[in-house]
Order: C-alpha cells, then structure tokens, then sequence
C-alpha cells in the first residue's frame, strides 16, 4: 500500500505505524456525567466497516507526522490522506 | 454411534472387495426448514463443533449451521493448523487445555481422521528474561495440568540440530516445549464434525448467508437469509472474521477488529522439521504438513482488512524471520500464500457469551488461535446455548469484561488489537 503523504508525497506504508480508528481523536469529556459509559466505548467498541474506514497513522520511520488515512478496508485502496494535526485544528476553529 | 457407513479400514477393506458401491455423501446437502431449536450462524470450525457438540452432548436434535459460501472456506480451512495449550493466564489456560484433551480424543469421538500429530511445539528463548518468562509461562501451563518443559541450548541443538545457533544478535539459548501440541489437517476438522454432526440429524446448509435478525421485544426469533426467514428459539452466531458485520445487523457495537494474517506453503520436501518451531525474537513459525510442505507465517497485516489477502511488507518479513532462524529453507520454493480475516479483539482472548439480546448468543474474538480452540469453542458454546450457563472453563470469556475492567491480556499489550 502506498499512502500518499501530504507534505512528503507518495511513501511505503512499511514507514508507518497505525494506531486504529481516527474516532480516537474524539476523547469523550472526563467530566461529564456518562464518562464512564463514554470513555468504554471509546477505548473498546468500534465500528470495524467493511469498505471506507478513517483511520490513524503514524509516520514512524519519516518525519513522525500523524495522519488520517481514509481507506478501503475490502479492496485495500488509500482515497485520501490528511494531516491529522490540520484535522483537529481544523475542528478547534469551528 | 455405529452404523454400516463408520469409516475403518475394514470399511475400505470391504468396499474394495465390493465395487466401492457403498460409500455415501460425508452430509446431506438439506433445504433450509421453517424453523429450528438452534440455528448456528457460520459454517467455520467453531460453528460446526457446536452443532456437533449440541446434538452429540447435550441431545439436541433440531439444530441447522447455516453457511454463506461452503463449509471450509473461511479460517477453518485457512489457518496453519498448530494446536497447543500454552498460556499463561487463568481465563485462558483452563480452556485451551481443555481443548487438546478434546483434541486428543476427536478422531474416535467423531470418526473421522483429521489427522492429529502430537509432534511437538518448541518455543525457543533469546535472552535470560525470555527464558524466565518461559519458565513461568510453563509453571502456569503444569498448574493447571498440562505439559510443559524447558529445553537448554544443548537439548535444543539435539532435537532440532537445523536451527541456525549462531544467531550472534539473538543466541538461540533454548526453548519452552509442549510435546503434547502440534497440528491437525484443518479441512479435515471442518469435514468430520460437518459430517459427525449431519449423522446426528444437523441440517448443514450451505449458499445460505444470513442478512439479519428478527428481533421482537428485545428477543431473537430467528434470522433473515438468502434462502428466507428461518426461525429459531436461539442463534448462536460463530461468524470469526465477519464478526462485527453480522452481529451490527443486530444493533450490536463489538470490542474487535479485522484484520487479515497471511500464511505460506513451499513445495514438498523430505521430512526435515520434527515439530512446530517459533522463532521467539521476531514473528516466525513452521511446521511440515504430512505432504511435506513446509507451512509458516508470521504477524498479521497490522491494518484493518476484510480482503483475505495481504501485502508484500508481510511476506518479506516474515521470509527473514525463517531465514534468521533456518538458513536452509532459503533454498526451498514458496509455492502458495493466502490470507485469512482474524476477529481480533481488544485484548486478545476470545468472547463466548449471551448478548444483551436474549435469544442471541455470540462467539467471537478469537484472533490468530481460534484453530486449536475449535473443540473447546464448539463445546462450550453448545453448553452455553444449550444449558444458559456458561462452561466451567469459558467462565471468563464474557463480552462485559472490558466494561469491567477484567481484561485478559496475554501479552499486556492494551486495548490495541493489531498487538496482539
Ligand atoms: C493464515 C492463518 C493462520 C492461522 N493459524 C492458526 C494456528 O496455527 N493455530 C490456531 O489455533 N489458529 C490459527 N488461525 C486462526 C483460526 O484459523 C481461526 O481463529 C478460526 O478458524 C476461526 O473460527 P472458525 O473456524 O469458526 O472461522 P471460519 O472458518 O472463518 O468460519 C466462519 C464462517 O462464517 C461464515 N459467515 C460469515 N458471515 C456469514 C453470514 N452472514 N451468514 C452465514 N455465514 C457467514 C464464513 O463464510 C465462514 O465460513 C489462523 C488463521 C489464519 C487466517
């Protein structure tokens, strides 16, 4: 597989590291009244698609750069690919 | 059991005296009927040993397995067929062991020769704390009664005179054995308890995928198919690697991944490797299959997949792992590699338990090792299903431990299922 960095360009996937589901960018809130419902899910359950699935890489042997990479879990195919650090900025100014 | 269609050799012996005109299907090839006590949901090892043990154990006799494609073809006739019982924990250990006493006594218990060779795993050490955690690994493995023993360099070098001992970087110092695991022909498993189980009035269905659950006031009242609704007083779902998509039909969000593992097969060689051998400084392990094939593996693909195939990175990391650890198998040909999709959950051991559901019963989670699983598995789902209760020795096995915090977690690696 091929994931084609947005600042480095095309690199071997062999370069990276995936941690799992970009839904682990959204930590629940510690403070709120279900966080002990939430954080469960959070930490153990997951949607596990087959086909298009948001996922989070890390750029281990490059330049340690965390990315989303959007990709089909059936056909293996990479459709998009992200900074993930542009993501969650791009979701603090909303 | 007995009956004119037993397999023996004096069964071969007579059918050979007579034309080979007796011999009969292995199963039944059944329409689907309206409706079952049991409907078992995927025709893998597990799904079939709990048809097999429901209706041989616990008397039940209105059973289906229903199956989307043929029974086989998915891990049960994928994996590299090493069976052990060598953990280390105490939700585990019980249950595995238990599983290759059920091993140990299958062929005659179902009539079917699936081939089970007790050749031996060998589990080599690198470093001293390696060779310590063996140590209390196989203290753990004689606790709870199963064999266990720990080899010094010198009586590895006899056994397995092959290995390359000059591993500057990774001496190999010796090696944690269980003489009693080894392998088991796999499709051979998935036919005996198929046909040990349709001999027993088990409707085995096949081309008949299963699309949804009819769910009424909180209960499961039977499973929407290709072939119609069938209902059942229970389903007990056994699906492996298609775990989270079929159990999502029923609302249900799961602690698991899927991920892909690829194996390998060279061509056939004269017997050179006694047992099963792990290279216990990288992801490596072999045995040769009774063809002569020399059959190994390594780490799954590391990302989600539901493809059943991998990726090269893979294949070259594992080929170093036999390289390092076997110099000469560089000169045979790889012949044949495929893969296979692992129900990887969160913490590495597997799940059999009811749902939230009542009426559905889930049977999951079982990663790279579900293959040496397959009697228990199969034993204790049908007790599960069959009784409400769970088995003595799958009591830990429950989908709330995460909830809990009651993790078990051979490797201690957390709640990151390609680390397992
Ligand atoms: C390459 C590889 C090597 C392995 N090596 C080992 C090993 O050495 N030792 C070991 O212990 N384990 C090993 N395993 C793991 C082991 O094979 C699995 O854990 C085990 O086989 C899973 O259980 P099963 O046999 O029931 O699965 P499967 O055979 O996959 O059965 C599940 C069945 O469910 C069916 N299904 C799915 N969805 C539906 C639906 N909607 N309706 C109806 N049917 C459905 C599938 O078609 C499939 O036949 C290995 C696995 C692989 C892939």
């Amino acid at each position: 597989m091929i994931i084609d960095h947005p600042l480095l360009g095309p690199r071997d996937s062999q370069e990276f590291v995936l941690l799992g589901d970009a839904s682990l960018l959204d930590r629940p809130d510690w403070q709120a009244e279900s966080a002990d419902e939430a954080f469960y899910e959070y930490q153990y359950l997951r949607d596990n698609p087959a086909g298009t699935h948001r996922e989070l890489w890390y750029h281990e042997m490059g330049d340690r750069s965390w990315l989303i990479v959007t990709r089909d879990t059936v056909s293996h195919a990479v459709l998009k690919v992200e900074l993930a650090s542009a993501v969650a900025s791009g979701r603090r100014d909303r | 059991m007995v009956s004119d269609q037993d397999y023996s050799g004096f069964r071969i012996l007579r059918e050979g005296l007579t034309g080979n005109r007796g011999w009969r299907p292995a199963w039944r090839d059944p329409d689907p009927q309206h409706a079952y006590d049991f409907v078992i949901v995927g025709g893998g090892g597990h799904g079939l040993a709990t048809a097999y043990y429901l209706a041989s154990q616990f008397g039940e006799a209105s059973v289906a397995v229903l199956e989307k494609g043929w029974i086989g073809g998915g891990n049960v006739g994928r994996n590299t067929t090493i069976i052990r019982s060598n953990y280390l924990l105490d939700g585990n250990q019980p249950f595995y062991e238990f599983s290759l006493k059920l091993w140990e006594g299958l062929e005659q218990d179902f009539n079917y020769n699936a081939m089970v060779s007790q050749r031996g795993v060998y589990n080599i050490y690198h470093s001293d704390a390696q060779r310590d955690a063996y140590r209390r690994r196989g203290n753990a493995m004689i606790l709870h009664g199963a064999d266990a023993e720990l080899l010094d360099a010198d009586q590895l070098r006899a056994e397995c005179p092959f290995l390359n001992f000059e591993n500057g970087r990774f001496p190999l110092l010796g090696a944690l054995v269980q003489r009693r695991g080894g392998t088991v022909r796999h499709d051979a498993v998935a036919w005996g308890y198929a046909r040990g189980a349709d001999r027993r009035g088990v409707d085995i269905i096949q081309n008949c995928e299963v699309t949804g659950f009819r769910i009424q006031n909180g209960r499961c009242t039977g499973v929407e198919t290709s072939r119609g609704f069938i209902a059942a007083r229970k389903v007990g779902c056994a699906v492996a690697g298609s775990s989270s998509r079929v159990m999502q039909a029923a609302g249900l969000r799961l602690p698991i991944e899927s991920h892909v593992l690829q194996a390998f097969v060279s061509e056939g060689l004269k017997p050179i490797i006694p047992g099963v051998v792990t290279y216990g400084a990288g992801h490596f392990y072999i045995s040769q299959s009774d063809k002569g094939g020399l059959v190994f593996g390594g780490d799954i693909d590391m990302y989600n997949s539901y493809a059943q195939r991998g990726n090269l990175p893979v294949v070259e990391d594992v080929c170093e792992g036999g390289m390092t650890l076997m110099p000469m198998v560089g000169r045979a040909r790889m012949v044949r590699m495929w893969g296979g999709i692992m129900d990887m959950s969160m913490d590495g051991s597997p799940i059999i338990d009811r749902t939230p559901i009542d009426g559905l019963y889930f049977n999951g989670g079982w990663c790279y090792g579900g293959f040496k699983a397959t009697p228990a598995s199969g034993w204790c789902f049908a007790h599960l299903l069959a009784t409400d209760t769970p088995h003595e020795t799958a009591i830990a096995y429950r989908m709330d431990r995460f909830r809990r915090g009651a993790m078990i977690d051979e490797k201690g690696s957390g709640a990151q299922p390609n680390l397992h």
